[in-house]
């Protein structure tokens, strides 16, 4: 009874919504590689780095929208790394990957390191705060739920709205879903598949980091050490889940989001303080397993990836 | 012909290596506006290389290709679609997960203008194909068109892009009969609109029937070049494979025993393709058994069960006198069971694999290759030298990429792999389809050889002329179930056909009750 008086409450959407942020970004970061041809796992790690540079970035005084900005041009960065080792020379997209994530991460450690030599706990920087949309945020229940919430959040909604329109409703959008399908058919029209999806890569990179930004600029304040905690692995099954398509994705990253918000608060009732509560913070990824073998029997993979290409070859 | 002929195309000197292969050695031709000129030439004789330089899809690596007089840089495809050249490809470049009308207009408008003005392009795909009678939806998923649709697709996304020149690499091998003389009335009305066609074929009829010219390739080089008003089927095969090609004979012959039996076996449907319904099928030693009908009629159950892949959901399948309880492909090649199967590229060859381990692939857990869990590559090695030398396989050497040949030269291989296995039961699906003359020939020979040798052999073909030129006896297969058996010389093609479409069995159902 507990639980469903928990499902009532605009604070659990409220968090819910704000948990599922930085998987926002970083699910469609990924949905834009995958929908290309190429598995990005270097996401964990570009995740860090993003969260690290546009944390950097506003400590050493910019803005914080130019902190988000940075936090995408690191992302990016990586991202073209990544996609010139897995596009035109065609490596191992899984090796390349995980190499990714370990170099972005013990770099961005590094770089902590060398920013910030003295301190015992990171500082603190003065992050996004919540933005009450007028009339709408005066709903009750959706009011505080969606339309209480920071800035950062907003725009992880405009995103997958705009991600969606590209991919559906433009000519790139058209071309990045053939070269994850069949790459020989935009060759064929005189595209290049190389250009497309490093392209892709890139900019799914930067989304990526800006999903890792989100936890030290509106989520925290600060960044730690194993912050991002697993955060990218999800978003590939999120993707998954999602089908490859940007709404379903992001109903995905709600879930689960609302999932772990639901541990949270069950911990504490009466009922949950009888279980270990490792038990609870299980849950949302035995769930989201659940979810994700019952929506991906239907999910369609992109016929090409993980497929290099390679021009003139036969 | 115009009276005053303009250069279309005009090809250099095109020089193309892949390794130590040679694919096209200093070709040069040219075609005038409102001509079509026939490419000519056996499997691996780089028609489809030479016309992939055209398209910008592979870099020559010496030689110039010039549009109405502009020459096209090299490597580049969107050039080459800019000057007017448009290419449809043998193996289709269609993306599944997109419509009709999406595959046409990718990459029609820059990428970065805003949005895809769905509309015009609709108006325009939709004009195109009453003008050109390419009948298919523009909305369309075109995972979901059959093969000729696709094609139709295919042609609707060169004219889309209004090419001037349209080469068209192998367009009859995937189609009926039917749907070939709807793709040439296509055609027809693309010359009288004053397009280019450069037509890649091995059949020499369909040559004959829409080429003006003819353009022989063998071994990457230009043998010779005819009009086909001064020309005949003839003196095109002679120039093709260097001599003159004969169909061979069959011989007579008197079956032996009852090898391999279905008995009233039965499939479950798969997807709308349908399941056998109570087949019942014996495989005699001696003796081929034509298995004709239109392709998705159960073919591939009959195949799946006899290579092992499927066990009957009821019925018996019995093999040398005893019922199988349980049928795998192992058991099935232990049993001396050779397959030849219907796509070579999928489950014929491992693509990355050289030819030494696509000889081996059937058996190489057996004493001939391995011993004690290590494979020997001595003898694999020389096993696969053996079918390259024996079964004339063109390669440069055992250790090449099977995805590097040619199809006839990849069925060679899949050929000797079995045949020198010494097979009782020999199962060939569609063993020459994508072949030309001389490698048709060459497979039919061998098959014929193994019936003389005492094999039965089942040959499925959605190519009634060869099953009729091959067979023995001939069942039809339609809609999962068996017609009655008919012996060489019994049926008209006509009669066949009045089985294929389903009608007779009605009647003969009647006969035996």
């Amino acid at each position: 009874m507990e639980i469903v008086e928990i499902l009532f409450t605009a604070s659990f959407w409220a968090a819910a919504i704000r948990i599922a942020s930085p998987l926002i970004f970083a699910t469609l970061g990924e949905l834009i590689c995958e929908r290309a041809g190429v598995l990005n796992l270097g996401i964990e790690g570009i995740m860090v780095a993003g969260a690290f540079a546009g944390w950097m970035a506003v400590y050493s005084g910019t803005g914080l929208w130019t902190g988000v900005c940075v936090a995408m041009l690191v992302g990016m960065l990586f991202g073209t790394l990544h996609s010139i080792l897995t596009v035109p020379f065609g490596l191992s997209q899984h090796v390349v990957g995980l190499g990714v994530t370990l170099l972005a991460t013990s770099s961005t450690y590094y770089a902590y390191r060398l920013a910030l030599p003295e301190v015992t706990s990171p500082p603190k920087i003065e992050a996004f705060q919540p933005f009450e949309i007028p009339i709408l945020s005066g709903i009750p229940l959706l009011g505080p739920a969606l339309f209480s919430q920071t800035p950062f959040t907003y725009l992880a909604f405009v995103l997958v709205a705009v991600v969606a329109v590209i991919l559906y409703r433009t000519p790139l959008g058209l071309a990045v879903r053939a070269a994850g399908e069949s790459p020989a058919a935009v060759a064929a029209q005189g595209l290049s598949v190389t250009a497309i999806r490093m392209g892709a890569v890139i900019v799914g990179s930067g989304f990526m980091a800006m999903g890792g930004a989100f936890l030290t600029m509106s989520a925290f304040d600060s960044f730690f050490f194993e912050m991002v905690n697993g955060r990218g692995w999800i978003c590939i099954a999120l993707v998954v889940f999602g089908s490859w398509r940007p709404g379903k994705a992001l109903l995905g990253a709600v879930l689960f989001a609302a999932f772990d918000a639901l541990q949270i608060r069950v911990q504490q009732t009466n009922f949950g303080s009888q279980i270990p509560y490792q038990f609870f913070l299980m849950m949302p990824y035995i769930l989201s397993i659940l979810a994700l073998v019952v929506m991906s029997r239907r999910a369609k993979v992109p016929a090409a990836l993980m497929v290099p290409f390679n021009k003139g070859e036969r | 012909m115009p009276k005053n002929p303009v250069e279309a195309l005009c090809l250099n000197a095109i020089t193309k290596r892949f390794g130590e292969l040679i694919a096209n050695d200093a070709v040069s031709f040219s075609v005038m506006k409102g001509e079509v000129v026939a490419l000519l030439g056996e499997n691996g004789a780089g028609k489809t290389t030479l016309m992939n330089i055209l398209f910008g899809q592979y870099t020559a690596d010496s030689g110039t290709v010039a549009v109405f007089g502009e020459t096209l840089p090299p490597g580049n495809s969107r050039a080459a679609l800019d000057a007017g050249v448009g290419m449809v490809h043998q193996h289709f470049t269609l993306a599944d997960n997109l419509t009709v009308q999406e595959n046409i207009t990718l990459g029609a408008r820059s990428l970065f203008s805003p949005h895809l003005d769905r509309a015009a392009s609709r108006a325009k795909i939709i004009e195109l194909s009453e003008k050109f009678h390419l009948v298919v939806s523009p909305d369309a998923d075109v995972g979901s068109l059959t093969v000729g649709e696709r094609q139709r697709v295919e042609i609707l996304k060169a004219l889309y892009r209004d090419v001037q020149i349209l080469i068209l690499d192998e367009p009859t091998a995937v189609l009926t009969p039917q749907e070939t003389d709807d793709l040439f009335a296509t055609l027809r009305l693309a010359i009288a609109k004053g397009l280019s066609i450069i037509f890649i074929s091995h059949k020499l009829h369909e040559v004959m029937a829409i080429a003006d010219r003819v353009i022989v390739l063998r071994h990457g080089k230009m043998t010779g070049g005819a009009r086909t008003k001064d020309t005949d089927k003839r003196a095109l095969a002679a120039m093709m494979m260097g001599v003159e090609a004969t169909p061979p004979q069959v011989a007579p012959v008197n079956p032996g025993a009852v090898l391999f039996e279905l008995q009233n076996v039965t499939t479950p449907d798969f997807g709308n393709v349908p399941g056998l319904k109570s087949v019942s099928l014996a495989l005699k030693a001696g003796q081929i058994i034509g298995l004709a009908g239109v392709s998705g009629n159960g073919q591939a159950a009959v195949a799946d069960i006899v290579g092992g892949l499927h066990n009957p959901s009821a019925g018996r399948v019995v093999l040398n006198g005893n019922t199988i309880q349980k049928w795998s492909p192992r058991e099935a090649v232990q049993n001396g069971i050779a397959r030849i199967p219907e796509d070579r590229h999928k489950t014929g060859t491992i693509a990355d694999f050289d030819l030494t381990e696509n000889a081996i692939l059937e058996r190489y857990n057996t004493d001939a290759f391995s011993k004690g869990g290590w494979l020997n590559w001595r003898r694999s090695r020389a096993f696969a030298d053996s079918i390259i030398d024996k079964y004339d396989v063109r390669c440069p050497g055992a250790d090449t990429p099977i995805r590097l040949l040619s199809g006839g030269n990849m069925q060679k291989l899949i050929l000797g792999r079995v045949l020198e296995a010494d097979p009782q039961i020999i199962l060939a699906n569609q063993p020459v389809r994508g072949l030309d003359i001389g490698a048709v020939n060459y497979v039919h020979s061998q098959l014929l050889a193994a019936r003389d040798g005492g094999a039965a052999v089942l040959l499925i073909s959605e190519d009634l002329d060869e099953v009729m030129a091959l067979s023995d006896v001939i069942h039809v297969i339609a809609d999962g179930r068996l017609s009655p058996e008919f012996s060489r010389g019994q049926m008209t093609p006509a009669q066949l056909g009045f089985w294929m479409a389903g009608q007779g069995f009605e009647t003969s159902v009647a006969h035996a009750s």
